[in-house]
């Protein structure tokens, strides 16, 4: 999919989230302004009807902070996020809740994400009540039909998050998402916290509901093997920028960028025979309060030289394929 | 290469109000001077208590209710704790699954692995503050001198970890007991803790036992691999020969359950759940979620048997077959 050449479902464009840092000292706003965490900076992508989108990097590159943003959790510094027909980062008070309906997230840890009080059947009416006009008797049989679809048993409705296990409270957690039928969810990490076997049954589950239910995802993950499996396009993010960009088959049979290839290489492979590539960076993650001129993965980059401090412009190395690299 | 440790016909229960708890069932196995062995298996698959059992740290309502652990010759079981005091720390150490509640928050990390030191090895103050400083950089700690003054909460979780690898090595011990070292960190630093343990377990000489869920930290990172489900152990072998001949069927349903990286697979979850550990019957725990079961699988444990050059499994299905060389 070249982008922009046609029109998309979601789209991202230029997405900024600055956060402004507290209790910094008077020594540094004496110079200048007011020092800011550049958690989001400058994200665009898009995302085909009825496709999954996985977004890739380490802690603190600030792919959580994207998926609060685009469900509105939070409101961005700068940018656009058209959803359908609807522009959400215009959007506010009763129009931005009726736009909520549409679009839902999944979080990574299913037991905080559920209040502990709420039996199953309140926690998955509950976007039921506030978003349709729904009777109690008809909530209840989409409640019903909901936790049928994910593959819990009905009788789970009366039970509440500490009886359940790990995979029944990410199942409720994807039931109470997908409630009100919305065309894209936002998926944070949602086989993380949950182990092996669960962890399979629900990366199918998504899937088989993705494509009966023509539903979109941004899948957000850590986990490289999970986001090959379940998603058609990857965008791969560092120190809060896009740095690559593809085919999910291109990007993980030909990665281009040093970071995506490092992330590649350290996977460690359930086959002794299979020896990645050891490609390793230097360092850690710096934080994300420096401002970066230049590529932000220089101070650690195995290929970095002098032209490296200057500003990288995404470059597109083959069809769909977009890389944020001098040398690519 | 000759054992260790040997761990034979453990069993670990815990007596709760809904009755006894068997979390770990009967395990059989060694870890021989320089090698790293895995543990892997789901949650539940009694890993970790199979550890505090080693470290003979198993806690009322739990106890060890029978088997035999022998160290360096030792009979770890039948020591008095003083002596097993002077083991246990110093011979045998461990690096705790969480690093960063492990260290104390109120001291620096530099002190702490002094203050082992002193214990342990009875350095003075200036030696020990020598000592832990080349620990940091032993553990590829960028900066030690700096390092060593600061805080947990001052440094990553990777970090951290590398800190918690430099006090279990200070001891220089015999056995190195990793519990998931590496869940909840980044792939990229996980590896580098992993490809850490292994050149400071080469340096060493010290046996490894690495407990991890991850079918792909066994795979890279180990030489011999224990299967262990829902208590029992399932299957051990050679890294090389588990993966190319699994024998246990439920190591066969591990390996197709996770998606990978290098290659296209149907993934293929693994049927039902752990079962619960609460007053067991007799006869193998995979029983119900097993597609080979046999009647005589819930009646009777499966004997470990010989499969091959050093590789075992407990499964009446495989014996059956066959497959017994």
């Amino acid at each position: 999919m070249p982008w922009g050449s046609r029109m998309s479902f979601v789209s991202v464009r230029g997405l900024d989230k600055h956060f402004p840092v507290r209790g910094a000292g008077w020594l540094s706003r004496r110079n200048g302004p007011a020092p800011v965490v550049r958690a989001v900076d400058g994200i665009s992508f898009d995302i085909d009807r009825g496709r999954t989108l996985g977004l890739v990097g380490e802690s603190g590159c600030g792919k959580s902070t994207v998926a609060r943003c685009v469900t509105r959790l939070l409101a961005p510094s700068a940018g656009t996020i058209r959803i359908g027909d609807k522009q959400l980062d215009r959007l506010e008070g009763e129009p931005l809740r009726a736009a909520r309906r549409d679009v839902q997230m999944v979080f990574q840890d299913p037991l905080a994400a559920l209040n502990p009080r709420m039996s199953v059947e309140r926690a998955v009416s509950e976007p039921l009540r506030l978003h349709t006009t729904l009777s109690p008797a008809e909530q209840r049989e989409r409640v019903r039909e909901i936790l049928t679809e994910v593959g819990l048993r009905t009788d789970a409705m009366g039970r509440y998050p500490h009886e359940l296990s790990g995979g029944q409270r990410q199942r409720v957690n994807i039931a109470r998402a997908l409630a009100c039928a919305p065309s894209f969810v936002v998926l944070d990490e949602p086989t993380s916290a949950l182990d092996v076997s669960l962890r399979a049954r629900v990366i199918l589950m998504l899937e088989e509901l993705r494509e009966r239910l023509g539903l979109t995802y941004l899948f957000i993950s850590h986990d490289l093997a999970t986001v090959k499996y379940l998603a058609q396009r990857v965008v791969v993010m560092y120190l809060g920028t896009v740095v690559e960009e593809a085919d999910t088959d291109e990007l993980f049979a030909h990665p281009r960028h040093p970071y995506t290839r490092a992330l590649l290489a350290a996977v460690p492979v359930p086959d002794p025979k299979v020896r990645g590539e050891p490609f390793v960076l230097s360092g850690e993650i710096p934080s994300p309060l420096e401002r970066h001129e230049g590529c932000p993965l220089r101070s650690r980059c195995p290929m970095a030289s002098a032209i490296c401090a200057q500003p990288v412009v995404p470059r597109e190395v083959s069809p769909g394929h977009v890389v944020a690299c001098h040398f690519a | 290469m000759s054992a260790l440790l040997e761990v034979e016909d453990l069993s670990v229960e815990f007596a709760t109000d809904d009755g006894v708890v068997s979390a770990v069932d009967g395990v059989t196995l060694s870890a021989r001077a320089g090698e790293i062995l895995g543990i892997v298996g789901e949650s539940g698959s009694g890993k970790s208590v199979l550890i505090s059992a080693i470290l003979r740290l198993v806690r009322p309502p739990g106890r060890i209710v029978s088997g035999r652990l022998r160290f360096e010759g030792n009979d770890l079981l039948a020591l008095p704790e003083a002596e097993l005091e002077a083991i246990r720390g110093a011979r045998i150490a461990l690096v705790p699954q969480t690093p960063r509640t492990s260290l104390n928050p109120l001291m620096t990390v530099g002190r702490q692995v002094e203050r082992l030191l002193r214990l342990h090895r009875g350095m003075d103050k200036r030696a020990a503050r020598e000592a832990a400083i080349a620990m940091l950089e032993r553990v590829r700690i960028p900066d030690p001198k700096r390092r060593a003054g600061q805080y947990a909460h001052e440094l990553s979780g990777g970090m951290c970890q590398r800190v918690m690898i430099a006090m279990a090595l200070a001891t220089e011990p015999r056995l190195l007991l990793a519990d998931e070292p590496t869940t909840g960190l980044d792939v990229s630093i996980g590896a580098r803790i992993l490809e850490l343990l292994r050149q400071l377990g080469e340096e060493s000489g010290a046996a490894i036992i690495l407990v991890t869920h991850d079918l792909g930290v066994v795979a890279q990172t180990c030489h011999r691999v224990a299967v262990m489900h829902a208590g029992q152990l399932s299957e051990l072998a050679e890294v090389d020969e588990l993966f190319e001949r699994p024998l246990h069927p439920y190591t066969r349903a591990l390996v197709r359950s996770i998606p990978r990286i290098d290659q296209q697979i149907a993934l293929k979850p693994i049927a039902g759940t752990v079962p619960s550990l609460v007053n067991v019957r007799p006869g193998c725990r995979y029983v119900r979620r097993c597609p080979d079961a046999l009647a005589a699988c819930r009646r009777q444990r499966p004997p470990l048997i010989v499969a091959g050059n050093g590789h075992r499994v407990a499964c009446h299905a495989v014996g059956q077959s066959n497959v017994v060389r």
